[in-house]
């Protein structure tokens, strides 16, 4: 017996009966839900309602509820309704829907202006957080240290190397690529914009201090937070999800000494050696733009290279390379312990982890700056 | 060799599943009952699970047929496919509940999916299922993270309950509870099965749930279905595997 379902309204001597046939099942549940609504607004014109079901072809879950509601509605209205003809296959289902409470739990999430304004305030309030967070695995990741140097034994080489490879050695191409290519752009504006008083050598002055100094540390520091933060944010992350974490630590080990040294030791010595690289591919690329778009001869760029930067430049570049690796990886592996049992936590805490890295980043680098100057370098 | 089975809801004609050089279904055959409990059982790793899932069309097959409600999945449109998909419902092992869902969301997500019905309907229909899966409704608004093992097995059942199927797969329902929540679990497949007239693809190690649950039992063993039939049938054979897994200690304590 195919077709859609109905609900016919039959008047009879001692009240009315609703004949409900046809399938009452989950494919039909928009349709159904209709006519119950229909027929429950059948409320005080008859004493007695019979709900007579012996025409249903097939029942399921759907189906049974509504019914169900059906009759309980009518029960609450006042009026005397039953059931009727119910066959013994679905006599179970019915008394399993018949034990549903009737008031579903309400939904409790609303947005309420209160509501956003105790979340700005949350947040707010949760910047100390943050920072006490990040001491705190600066203190444990030094205290890690510390055992380490005492017993040089319980040093993870391997792993450290293994995170060495990661983080550097693969992240060589696309950093050498992007630095080469920033140079280039830095060259082509300085000389564009220069000619204009006759001073296109003096591109090369700009090109050297700006990429040794600046943007080559915190080009390649915003890439590594990107490209290494986001992983060990992940990395760690998953494992806290299935108690990897856990199991180290009954086993006797400490997490910090185990997974996070040797991937915050990588990223200190990998950002200097990166950066190094960086600004070599970037004075490469802005010499040949200088070349080819300038037409300074590459003789007379390195001449005046020399002559533009001094060691100075370098140091003050290469010096906040290690110190940035650090904040990176302080900020990744408090948010990768951070996160919760859900996928969606893992997903926050990876864009928190580089969000607040970079961030970390360029307020370090202001406040070197600060400090470069004011000691005269 | 499986019997053939007029009414089969399932039916599986020389399945070959091959991954690298390994076969691990080799020309399978297996029809499954309207309305029976099929216990699936077999030793670790002899592909219990890729039956499952190749089955369900998770993991590619090499050759042979499949028959799903009498539809042949290969030559099925998507339309079809997506029909079929909607008569069954699937218990994966380790529940896969969708971790940034709640329990409320988790069992309205096919339903919302699938048909246009009110908020109303869909939390009286959440409520309904949790109460047939054994679960109080103030787990609604809890995220999987937040349950326990048992009550993530059930919520995932409720899931697979949620738009009525005709035919539910469960991998290892009862793996990782306890012996009193596993009774309690097989008791729970029963009384559904009776109540929602639910045909059980069951993949078990559960020497108690084939005595308590199942109507049929399927032994898997080399790539094919080496036994199959009711419990005394099983007994009855005298394959060594199934000597030993039916009268080794462990069997001999469950008949007590």
């Amino acid at each position: 017996m195919n077709g859609n379902p109905t609900l016919e309204r039959i008047a009879r001597s001692n009240g009315l009966a609703l004949c409900a046939a046809g399938p009452w099942t989950a494919r039909f549940a928009p349709v159904l839900e209709r006519m119950v609504a229909d027929a429950e607004k059948l409320g005080g014109t008859r004493p007695n309602i019979f709900i007579d079901v012996s025409q249903v072809s097939k029942l399921d879950t759907f189906g049974a509820w509504l019914i169900e509601r059906l009759r309980r509605s009518l029960t609450q209205g006042g009026i005397e309704a039953q059931i009727a003809g119910l066959s013994a296959n679905y006599s179970s289902l019915v008394d399993e829907v018949r034990r549903v409470k009737a008031e579903p739990v309400v939904e409790t999430d609303r947005v309420t202006i209160t509501g956003m304004l105790e979340q700005v305030g949350r947040s707010v309030a949760g910047i100390g957080g943050t920072l006490v967070g990040l001491i705190d695995m600066l203190g444990a990741v030094l205290a890690a240290t510390g055992h380490v140097i005492i017993r040089p034994r319980r040093f993870r080489l391997t792993s450290t190397i293994h995170h060495l490879e990661q983080v550097c050695w693969r992240a060589v191409p696309i950093v050498v690529l992007i630095t080469f290519l920033i140079g280039c752009i830095i060259s082509q504006q300085g000389i564009f914009h220069f000619r204009k008083f006759g001073a296109d050598i003096f591109v090369v002055d700009m090109l050297g201090v700006l990429v040794l100094r600046e943007i080559g540390v915190l080009l390649v520091a915003i890439m590594v937070a990107g490209r290494s933060g986001s992983a060990y944010t992940a990395e760690l992350g998953s494992m806290k999800m299935r108690e990897e974490i856990d199991a180290l630590r009954t086993m006797g080990f400490d997490p910090i000494e185990v997974l996070i040294l040797p991937r915050m030791l990588a990223l200190v010595l990998a950002l200097p050696i990166l950066a190094f690289l960086g600004a070599m591919a970037a004075l490469y690329g802005g010499g040949l733009v200088a070349w080819l778009y300038g037409g300074v001869e590459p003789e007379a760029f390195l001449l005046r290279l020399r002559d533009a930067i001094s060691i100075d430049h370098f140091v003050v570049g290469i010096i906040k390379a290690p110190v940035m690796a650090a904040v990176i990886g302080i900020v990744a592996c408090v948010e990768g312990l951070a996160v919760q049992g859900s996928a969606e936590s893992l997903g926050q805490h990876t864009t928190s982890s580089v969000v607040k890295g970079i961030f970390f980043v360029i307020v370090m680098d202001g406040v070197f700056a600060i400090f470069f100057a004011s000691i005269g370098m | 060799m499986a019997d053939e089975i007029s009414d089969a809801i399932i039916r599986v004609r020389d399945i070959t599943v091959q991954f690298g050089k390994t076969r691990v279904l080799d020309g399978l055959n297996l029809d499954v009952k309207r309305g029976e409990i099929l216990g699936f059982v077999g030793p670790s790793g002899a592909g219990k699970s890729v039956l499952t899932r190749t089955i369900i069309g998770l993991v590619p097959k090499l050759s042979g047929r499949i028959e799903v409600f009498g539809i042949d999945l290969d030559a099925a449109s998507s339309a079809e496919r997506r029909g079929v998909e909607r008569r069954w419902g699937i218990l994966f092992q380790q529940g896969a509940l969708f971790s940034s869902l709640t329990v409320r969301q988790n069992i309205q997500f096919p339903v919302r999916e699938y048909l246009k019905v009110s908020q109303r309907l869909l939390d009286e229909i959440m409520v309904a299922k949790l109460g047939m899966v054994g679960l109080r409704p103030d787990v609604a608004d809890r995220y999987p993270s937040e349950l326990s093992g048992g009550m993530i097995k059930r919520v995932a059942l409720a899931r697979a309950l949620a738009l009525d199927p005709e035919l539910v797969f469960l991998d290892e329902p009862t793996s990782g509870l306890d012996p009193i929540g596993a009774g309690d679990f097989d008791e729970l497949v029963r009384t559904l099965q009776r109540t929602l007239g639910l045909t059980v693809f069951m993949v078990t190690h559960d020497l108690d749930s084939l005595y308590t649950a199942c109507d049929r039992i399927a032994v898997l063993g080399n790539g094919k279905i080496i036994a199959a039939g009711s419990i005394a049938d099983m007994q009855a054979s005298q394959h060594p595997w199934l000597r030993q897994y039916f009268h080794g200690k462990r069997a001999r304590a469950v008949m007590g």
